[in-house]
């Protein structure tokens, strides 16, 4: 399969600030890729570089075959993109919306209303869209940008967090239709920093954290790569974290018990790494009924992506949400956004 | 929320299947320029207030600022102050449509509309000019056509047919140069603050330093420099000979510059120049965001 994405060694710093290090992935046709990061990893940046908005200061791009570089009206009419924030002309309706999608795209009045009409009929948006889109809720727009963003049935398309600010019910619906857009054969880009998102939808997986790929693969293959499997423990509903400590100890010397970490955000329960094996869960029951804890809640499972993303920086996924969301000038990147 | 209970599934959706045929340039920049312009126009009619206030602007422009001058004695001006104001009127009312082309513009780069665009294979960037510029001249000359009615109404005249014109071609040459320059702008600086704040310091200076208000003898020397280097005098002189001067020539003298007689044709290739040089500067600013 050929690749319908390249991305090589991309640079792009603002000013002093370095967005996007050094990343490189390829997304092979058809597949789903996620990209997948706390925000302010350089998820934004590398997809506008790819999208023709930002000018990187280094590296190579490539979309279905073409220089996004040296021929992005012509990386442009095979993209699709679906920017992160919805941006409608509250003025226009959904239809008006199309309409102009149609034009900019160049597309033939009579394939343009074909297209149009089809669009919004397997995206639900039928009897809203004759209504001015500033009545629409989140959900909709989301569906009337997608709907735009295929219009001229783009061989690529690029989504920047499609889901983030929907509900759950809108993201199940975003999910399942682009799940579906790929067994049509379009190549899907998106970036996320859910990680059920990727999860359940990413044929493969680049894990990007400020500015670098820090792995890449198929989900599976990730959480294999990383071995063991993981318990999650809880002796009570909220354990003090004295508690915590000795149970910790307690259970480190175990075996088959390589590591344990504990998770204060979850009322201090355990998270054990452990070899794979069948009777892990019992033997760690014994353990603690023999010492006379009680158990609350346990649980075995194989390690997700937050474990992947936890073991290549040392924090998970939230405690980096945690860290950025504060240091963040977010004013001062829409700036920048703007200006380049 | 659910999707569909149609008998359509996203199956029937074939990227690829069916690539359209290759269109010329031309005709895409027409398409988008059309698409863009028929935006403007859903806008205007959906919020007409922007049409109302421009119409009714210029009129009280006409009606207050001609009657602040109505004593002052005939043969100053050549004829009443309010005769002479309004080509004045209709050149500065086009000018400042045209100079807040811009701002819906950039409203659009800060809320990210503008991506939509500047991701889309756009034949030229241009076209968001274009667009721009039809819109404004649109605009315009409804305004005009009502600024001339009451100037009629209050005994200036009609300008005959190839006076008509000449307006026309005039507020075209206009325009296209101020819009081109606004949106320049609107590429160029960072935001609508910055955008407005030049918009302000540049309108009002660029009226009292050309001939909208007062003619050309009346100013000390280095203005009348500065307003013969005003490409807005060069829109208002010819509109204003076409009012008083029925039999008008393209040799008609019609501005005596500190350095030339400028001629009713010179006059207008000047604006003609306005309007390309505009154009041709603002390219690399278009540009800019990777062509």
């Amino acid at each position: 399969m050929a690749a319908a994405v390249i991305v090589k060694n991309l640079r792009k710093s603002y000013g002093s600030s370095i967005a996007v290090q050094d990343v490189s992935f390829e997304v092979q046709a058809g597949e789903i890729f996620g990209l997948l990061g706390p925000n302010g990893a350089g998820k934004t940046t590398t997809i506008r570089c790819l999208c023709t908005l930002t000018k990187p200061d280094e590296g190579e791009l490539e979309v279905a075959g073409v220089s996004v570089l040296k021929d992005p009206r012509s990386a442009r009419s095979k993209l699709g993109y679906i920017a992160q924030e919805v941006a409608p002309d509250k003025v226009l309706t959904g239809r008006e919306m199309m309409n102009l999608q149609a034009a900019i795209y160049h597309l033939p009045k009579a394939v343009a209303n074909q297209r149009i009409e089809f669009l919004t009929s397997i995206l639900g948006l039928t009897e809203h869209i004759n209504k001015k889109t500033g009545g629409y809720s989140g959900g909709l727009l989301r569906r009337l940008d997608l709907a735009a963003g295929l219009l001229h049935q783009p061989e690529v398309l690029i989504l920047d967090e499609p889901t983030v600010g929907l509900d759950i019910e809108s993201r199940v619906v975003v999910w399942d239709f682009l799940r579906q857009l790929k067994s049509t054969g379009t190549t899907i880009l998106l970036t996320s920093h859910y990680l059920e998102e990727v999860d359940a939808l990413a044929d493969r997986v680049g894990i990007i954290d400020a500015g670098k790929v820090i792995a890449m693969g198929t989900p599976s293959e990730l959480k294999d790569r990383l071995g063991g499997e993981r318990i999650t423990l809880r002796i009570r509903e909220f354990t003090t974290s004295a508690e915590a400590d000795s149970t910790k100890d307690l259970l480190m010397k175990l075996p088959f018990v390589q590591d344990a970490i504990i998770n204060a955000n979850q009322g201090n329960s355990l998270n054990l790494v452990v070899q794979a094996s069948d009777d892990a869960l019992s033997k760690v029951q014994a353990a603690l009924k023999s010492a006379g804890l009680p158990v609350f809640g346990i649980a075995q499972s194989r390690p997700s992506l937050d474990d992947v993303y936890l073991a290549a920086t040392g924090k998970t996924l939230m405690d980096a949400e945690m860290a950025t969301a504060g240091s963040r000038n977010l004013k001062a990147e829409k700036k920048q956004s703007m200006k380049n | 929320m659910t999707i569909s209970t149609s008998p359509k599934t996203i199956a029937d959706w074939q990227p690829r299947a069916d690539r359209l045929p290759p269109t010329s340039a031309v005709s895409d920049f027409i398409q988008e320029t059309l698409g863009l312009t028929t935006r403007l126009f859903i806008q205007l009619k959906r919020r007409p207030s922007t049409l109302v206030a421009g119409i009714v602007q210029p009129l009280m422009w006409l009606v207050l600022f001609g009657a602040l001058f109505q004593n002052i004695p005939k043969d100053l001006f050549g004829t009443d102050y309010g005769h002479f104001l309004g080509a004045g009127v209709i050149v500065f009312t086009a000018f400042v449509g045209a100079l807040n082309a811009g701002l819906p513009v950039m409203f659009d780069r800060e809320f990210g509309f503008l991506n939509r665009l500047l991701v889309a294979p756009l034949a030229s960037r241009y076209s968001i000019v274009a667009a721009s510029a039809i819109y404004i001249i649109a605009l315009t000359l409804l305004q005009v056509v009502a600024i001339v009615g009451l100037s009629a109404l209050l005994g200036a005249g009609l300008p005959g047919f190839s006076g008509a014109a000449i307006i026309l071609l005039v507020v075209f040459l206009l325009v296209v140069g101020v819009t081109s320059l606004s949106l320049g702008l609107t590429f160029a600086l960072p935001g609508h603050i910055e955008l407005i704040a030049v918009i302000f310091v540049a309108n009002l200076p660029l009226l009292f330093a050309s001939t909208a208000l007062a003619p050309l003898s009346f100013m000390p020397p280095w203005l009348q420099t500065i307003a013969c280097l005003n490409p807005l005098s060069y829109a208002i002189e010819p509109i204003r000979y076409i009012y008083t001067n029925p039999q008008w020539q393209w040799s008609s003298i019609i501005l005596h510059a500190p350095w030339a007689d400028v001629s009713f044709g010179a006059a207008l290739l000047v604006l003609v120049g306005f309007a390309v040089i505009s154009l041709l500067i603002i390219q690399p600013l278009l540009r800019r965001r990777l062509a």
